[in-house]
């Protein structure tokens, strides 16, 4: 039994607003192929008196977070908001997958879901005269898990410091005192642990003194412009910079890159926080590149499924992976790389085309990828 | 000889809206001794024959030459007590309202803190009423014509009842032709009517109309003046005329919502999506999409509406008949289309329609219900992405049209037109009339009224009520040729006032002038709305609003602050106790 | 004491133009106002002894909430003493001959057994009389009761008793004990049960119709309980338990207790064409929102349900005030119960839940049938004294029914407000002062038409 008090929960996360239009399961692109269906979900709390249980509910794992449902909402309902505060009831009794239970708490002790040392974390900048943010720098690069420990990641956190160095901006990295920035620990539901990650990752930010910062990744970019308390930090994605950066003609390509590129949507990026232009304009001032749509381009752009907790809960639904639709997608194009400015994307449709046995038709890259290969 | 007050005062209970947290009866003894206070009552309803009686009755036997009622708010029922004391020979100003209801009962937890807020506010009317001074109303003239801003369907019925009556009109419309809107339909619900045939002879009847002037390809440029007497200025090409009238009738219309604001549904990337107003143009001609004749049709609702996300959380009124009508139209004219209807709720409100709504699903539409949440393509066709919520299943729903319910939404130059008329908008960005019940063609603004979709969205039988309210309105003014003037207005104390102009600085209603020989400030006592803001800018305290003057406000606050430390009573919002 | 009815007629010979209004609810008292206003005579004639209508019997009205007799009184009392309008209230039209321009009316003043001039509205009769507390008051949807005298509503214009010929004692019987006991508390000496009838002749003008509705009898859907089980009651009738000037002071409470489980039923005796009444009638949805605001106001903790198939929530402001209202906590559940059963000292309403598919019992102890509007009981008889033709709902007829909504197929004949169809109150005033629009062009046409003529003779 997962007993909750649905009426005080309910009137709390405002589901009385909702009328049931159903535009939420409409777009939820986890809908089609699972149990989750946050209008019906939302429906039964509010009709179940004062106690619901959530025991049978495991489709509340299933959502990606991508965010879709309150982007939509007429009313400004939030279902995602509530899978995660239903996530929460679970976590709470410790029920939830091993596979979720190591990444959480290697989050805890190392500072990263992936087990892998603390003290490893700026070894990936070793040889690229990276400073500490300790020695003073304008920005902070906030690199992340992923693209610190995660060698196809590696590959987007040193070609973004090429191309800063290259455009002459100050910035520097925390290195091994970066911790993670808990944005999959509080989709995962794990919400006392987030609060205790952010309020050290804060104290960490106030003690450098920094002001202004930009991230590999959407998630730790949404997370701390959103999430955080207010503190004054000016939080940027790095594709915002980049494109200041080629706004203001700061970068000298020396070689063209003639591919047909298309460019997909991260939800942390585009449906979450509106930046869908910066990344575009970043990708056609390379050189040489011919960039085509996909039709689920933008606010429709089709969630990769990395979101949310879900990369370690793979293969715990069935039906096709959303990140192997999106090869599809992107092959339709004629495209013959597929362009992104998320690690977790990077990571899920990389993984999608060696499944699909697509390698030869489709390369998955991050932006900075591109651009760095350019300079 | 000095004067000597002799006040009468009377608390209401309002039934028990009143008297239910404040104890009337002893906020009547407080008051009897008042200072001035030669009687005090206090009765169920103030408002009533009997309450009123009991007003005119003291004042005739008690010699009674103040009158402070407290009960709701001056809003409700001021006139009703000023035009109570008159009908005595009492002048209505020399009456003063407390508002122990909006301000106290209603607000306020039951208690002895209540009470005696209702008791200070009581005493502090009394304080004001004793040195109220009697003013007069003055009549201006109205000037025997009226404007009407926009030529569509509302303009156009507006026009013509003011004319019939025998008064004469200006049309302004800024497009070549008249008929609006309504010009662009093909056919109405539910009759089905072609709407050429209901609009013809409706704009052959105004434009040949001896009492009508139509200036078509016109603005209006500016607005001066006040009830009764406003020029307006009317440009025509490069030609700028004057317009003497008396009142004015706004019925500039709306536009339709930019379907492109929902970049998930596709508008203007896939030829295949359209909107309501386009399939109008469409189905004079044939009805087509991407360059055949659609089999697989879907309308979607509520685009544009009911729509926090975009801004627009109102409901546009129109749309789900629109569709219906369209929706049927398909069917009739494509035997073999398949047409489905997403819908969030049905509204078939109006007469005719219900039934309509059960005649379209007979011919074949089918009502799904579950607002789409994008349009993604799919081959030569595109697909709807929607949950029907009646199956609770997710579903994708082929499609080679798609017809967009879009709302309507308040014009790109409402501002302008604001402007012009300095007329308030409600929250959903329409033009808000005086009252939402009772007084749905006024404005705040004395002489200008609205008519149609300019002050909200409506359909056609509902824009043309309104447009012959407005008309009724209008006829009011101009058959008495006169209006009374509020007399509660800014009054300039002369040698004071140094002519600075700041008070013109902060008057949003041009009602102060520099007398060009004298060199101080007058008031147009018709444009003026007795704010006071040009008493708070005036450095040297030259002007005073009357019937509100410094020493009648502060013989207010001075009684109040008599009372020393404020209890504040508890409010209702949050219970908390409170040490009395 | 009876004296033999006799009828005294008097004629009345207006020379300026004039209009008459049948039906003093807010669409005749603004039509009213709004002629009177711009000069024109208007006799407003009303069958009940006080104007004021359906408003009056609204406790809050939507979306604004405001309390409806505040909003309608000070248009009452203009009415009651404006200089251009009679007020005939207590009577009744009976026969209209001639044409647009030159209508002859007859009038019936029906006898309140009450001297206007004197009756102060002290009330004292009331509470003597021998039936007090034992006549069902039709103000009051019949949920409480009154004596055989009385007024309908405390702010009643005028505030005249009336004695009600078809319980009163003394005229139903012909003696009332010893002595008269309303006489003997009256300390104007008001009361005469010598009045009789009396007929009115008019000429006007132009005639506007503003007769109002009816509500539709749940009895005729008794799968839904409404006479069989207490708690099962109209709309109509709770919003007479919601009033501060009802039967419990705005109360809302059945036998002295108030509910915990409070069920919405929409659509009751509308959107029906099993009972042959097909239209949507309009103003529910919103009406039952607010209730269900009032309900949750009034009633700290109480569960709140309402059961919709459509929300029309389409005026002004109207989706706004759904929104609030919802997210006080109310729940919408979409599905039309099919039956109200009873369960020990409680009923249960029996519905499919059709956004999970589901049948559900819920359990009440106050079910508000939200029912429809009707045309009024004798709308046939009414059309028939005025020529009117009825639609197929068995209201008034318009003209056409996009463009000219105000005109009946009788020139010189307007329709206002619910007679001609369901409205709310924004729609209501709206459409008459466009019917008193209609009217006024009318006049002044026919006035300078007059006018030609005696100039021309």
């Amino acid at each position: 039994m997962l007993q909750i008090e649905s009426q005080p929960f309910a009137l709390d996360h405002d589901l009385f607003a909702c009328i049931q239009c159903g535009k939420c399961t409409g777009g939820c692109p986890m809908a089609i192929k699972t149990q989750l269906n946050p209008r019906v979900l939302i429906y039964r709390l509010l009709t179940a008196g004062n106690g619901y249980d959530l025991e049978k509910h495991e489709e509340l794992w299933d959502c990606t977070t991508c965010g879709t449902c309150f982007s939509r909402c007429p009313k400004e309902v939030n279902p995602m908001e509530t899978v995660i505060a239903l996530r929460s009831v679970f976590v709470e009794k410790g029920r939830v997958h091993q596979n979720v239970k190591t990444a959480l708490e290697s989050t805890y002790r190392h500072g990263n879901p992936l087990t892998l040392p603390r003290e490893d974390r700026g070894a990936w900048a070793k040889d690229l005269s990276v400073k500490l943010m300790s020695d003073g720098a304008e920005y902070l690069y906030y690199v992340g898990c992923s693209p610190s420990y995660d060698p196809k990641a590696q590959k987007t956190s040193r070609a973004l410091v090429r191309i800063l160095q290259r455009a002459g901006v100050d910035f520097g990295i925390l290195g091994k005192e970066e911790n993670c920035c808990a944005s999959e620990v509080r989709r995962l539901g794990e919400l006392g642990l987030f609060e205790m990650m952010a309020e050290d990752n804060q104290e960490t930010l106030k003690r450098l003194g920094v002001g202004k910062m930009f991230t590999t990744s959407p998630h730790c970019f949404n997370t701390f412009s959103n999430d955080y308390p207010k503190n004054g930090v000016e939080v940027q994605h790095y594709t915002q910079v980049l494109a200041n950066i080629v706004d203001n003609d700061e970068l000298e390509f020396t070689s063209k890159l003639e591919k047909t590129v298309t460019y997909h949507d991260p939800c942390y990026l585009g449906k979450q926080n509106g930046i869908y232009d910066e990344p575009r304009a970043v990708l056609k001032s390379i050189p040489g590149i011919k960039l085509v749509e996909m039709d689920r381009s933008r606010e429709k752009s089709l969630c990769c499924e990395g979101g949310g907790g879900r990369m370690w809960l793979e293969g715990t639904n069935p039906g096709e992976r959303l990140a192997q639709t999106r090869i599809k997608e992107a092959i339709e194009t004629g495209a013959e790389i597929l362009a992104t400015a998320c690690p977790f994307c990077l990571l899920t449709l990389d993984e999608a085309v060696k499944l699909l046995n697509a390698e030869d038709k489709l390369q998955v890259m991050d932006i900075a990828e591109l651009v760095d290969q350019a300079l | 000889m000095a004067f000597i007050p002799r006040v009468g005062v009377y608390i209401c209970h309002c039934g028990i809206n009143i008297a239910a947290t404040v104890d009337v009866k002893a906020v009547a003894e407080f008051a009897a001794h008042l200072p001035g206070v030669v009687v005090s009552r206090d009765y169920t309803y103030m408002c009533s024959d009997p309450g009123q009686a009991l007003i005119k009755d003291d004042i005739a036997e008690l010699k009674l030459d103040r009158v402070v009622v407290a009960s709701c708010s001056p809003l409700m029922h001021e006139p009703t007590f000023r035009a109570t004391v008159a009908e005595v020979d009492l002048n209505p100003y020399c009456f003063e309202m407390a508002n122990i209801r909006e301000q106290c009962s209603w607000v306020h937890e039951d208690g002895m803190s209540t009470t005696q807020k209702a008791m200070q506010l009581v005493a502090s009317a009394v304080a004001k009423a004793i040195i109220l001074q009697p003013l007069q109303q003055r009549q201006a003239p109205v000037t025997p014509t009226a404007l009407v801003i926009g030529g569509g369907i509302a303009g156009i019925h507006s026009a013509l009842d003011i004319a019939n009556a025998g008064f004469h009109v200006t049309i302004v419309e800024r497009s070549p032709n008249l008929g609006g809107h309504v010009s662009q339909l093909h056919q109405t619900f539910p009759t089905l009517e072609s709407t050429a045939d209901l609009l013809n002879p409706l704009i052959d009847r105004v434009t040949h109309h001896p009492y009508v002037t139509v200036m078509t390809e016109a603005e209006v440029t500016e607005v001066t003046g006040y009830v009764g007497n406003f020029q307006v200025k009317v440009r025509q090409g490069d030609k700028t005329t004057e317009v003497p009238v008396g009142v004015i009738v706004v019925a500039t219309g709306f536009e339709v919502f930019d379907a492109h604001l929902k970049p998930e549904l596709g508008y203007g990337v896939y030829p295949e999506v359209i909107t309501t107003a386009d399939f109008e143009q469409l189905a004079a001609g044939e009805i087509w999409g991407n360059g055949r004749e659609p089999e697989r049709v879907v309308f979607i609702h509520c685009v544009g509406s009911r729509d926090q996300s975009v801004g627009n959380p109102y409901c546009s009124r129109v749309c789900c008949m629109i569709s219906a009508k369209q929706a049927r139209l398909v069917r009739e004219h494509l035997p073999n289309s398949r047409v489905t209807v997403f819908y969030t709720d049905m509204r078939a409100y109006g007469k005719g329609s219900e039934e309509f709504y059960d005649s379209v699903r007979q011919k074949g539409v089918v009502y799904r219900r579950g607002n789409p949440s994008e349009i993604i393509r799919r081959g030569d066709l595109v697909v709807v992405m929607a949950e029907d919520t009646l199956t609770g299943e997710p579903v994708e729903v082929e499609a080679d049209l798609v017809v967009l319910a879009v709302g309507m939404v308040p014009r790109s130059d409402t501002d302008v037109i604001a402007g012009l008329l300095k007329l308030a908008r409600s929250s959903d960005g329409f033009f808000m009339e005086a009252h939402p019940k009772l007084r749905p063609v006024d404005t705040a603004m004395a002489g200008i009224f609205l008519a149609g979709c300019c002050q909200g969205p409506k359909d056609i039988p509902e824009t043309i009520a309104q447009a012959r309210a407005a008309a009724a309105t209008v006829m009011i003014p101009l058959m008495r040729g006169q209006v009374q003037v509020e007399a509660a207005v800014a009054s300039i104390q002369e040698e004071l006032c140094a002519g600075c102009e700041q008070c013109v600085e902060v008057c949003a209603f041009a009602a102060l002038q520099l007398h060009p020989v004298r060199g101080v400030m007058s008031v147009n006592p018709v444009l003026c709305q007795g704010c006071g803001a040009c008493t708070s800018a005036c450095p040297s305290g030259a002007i005073s609003i009357k019937h509100f003057t410094f020493d009648q406000t502060m013989a207010q606050i001075d009684v109040l602050s008599d009372f020393g430390e404020p209890t504040i009573p508890t409010p209702k919002v949050e219970a908390e106790e409170v040490a009395i | 004491m009876t004296s033999p009815a006799s009828f005294s007629t008097t004629q009345s010979n207006s020379t300026s133009p004039t209009a008459l209004i049948i039906g003093a609810g807010i669409a005749g008292i603004q039509a009213a106002l709004d002629m009177a206003d711009a000069g024109f005579e208007v006799y407003l004639v009303e069958r009940s002894p006080s104007i004021g209508g359906r408003m009056a019997q609204l406790d809050k009205t939507f979306p604004t909430l405001d309390c409806s007799s505040c909003i309608l009184t000070p248009k009452m009392v203009d009415v009651g003493r404006h200089p251009n309008i009679h007020l005939l209230t207590y009577s009744e039209v009976v026969q209209v001959n001639g044409q647009a321009g030159q209508f002859h009316v007859q009038i019936k003043k029906k006898p309140r057994y009450v001297d206007e001039d004197r009756c102060r509205g002290c009330g004292l009769c009331a509470e003597a009389c021998r039936l007090q507390g034992h006549v069902p008051s039709d103000f009051d949807a019949r949920v409480a009761k009154r004596s055989a005298i009385y007024v309908p509503f405390p702010q009643a214009v005028p505030m005249v008793y009336t004695v009600d010929p078809e319980h009163c004692i003394y005229l139903t019987r012909g003696v009332c004990g010893k002595t008269f006991k309303c006489k003997d508390a009256c300390p104007e000496d008001a009361i005469d049960f010598d009045q009789t009838e009396q007929i009115l002749e008019v000429d006007v003008g132009a005639i506007l119709v503003a007769t109002g509705f009816d509500v539709f009898d749940p009895r005729r859907k008794p799968e839904l309980g409404y006479g069989l089980y207490p708690q099962v009651i109209t709309s109509l009738e709770f919003e007479r338990l919601a009033s501060a000037s009802g039967p419990t002071a705005g109360k809302i409470a059945l036998n002295g207790k108030p509910p915990k489980r409070v069920v919405f039923i929409q659509c009751v005796g509308s959107r029906d064409t099993n009972l042959g009444i097909p239209y949507c009638s309009r103003v529910c949805c919103m009406a039952v929102t607010k209730q269900a605001h009032l309900a949750h106001d009034r009633l700290p903790g109480a569960e709140i349900t309402v059961f919709y198939i459509d929300i029309r929530a389409f005026g002004k402001g109207f989706e706004e005030f759904y929104d609030r209202v919802r997210r006080e906590g109310i729940l919408y559940r979409r599905g039309n119960p099919s039956e109200v059963l009873q369960r020990g000292d409680h009923v249960v309403v029996r519905a499919e839940d059709t956004l999970l598919g589901e049948l559900v019992e819920v359990e009440a102890d106050l079910v508000v049938l939200a029912v429809g509007m009707r045309p009024r009981k004798d709308a046939d008889q009414v059309g028939q004294m005025l020529n009117l033709t009825l639609d197929q709902d068995g209201f008034f007829q318009e003209e056409h029914p996009k463009v000219r909504t105000v005109e009946s197929t009788i020139p010189g004949m307007f329709l206002a407000g619910c007679c001609q169809g369901p409205k709310d109150i924004p729609d209501t005033v709206a459409h008459a002062k466009a019917a008193a629009s209609a009217a006024m062009i009318l006049l002044t046409q026919t006035e300078k038409e007059m006018g030609a003529v005696n100039a021309a003779n």
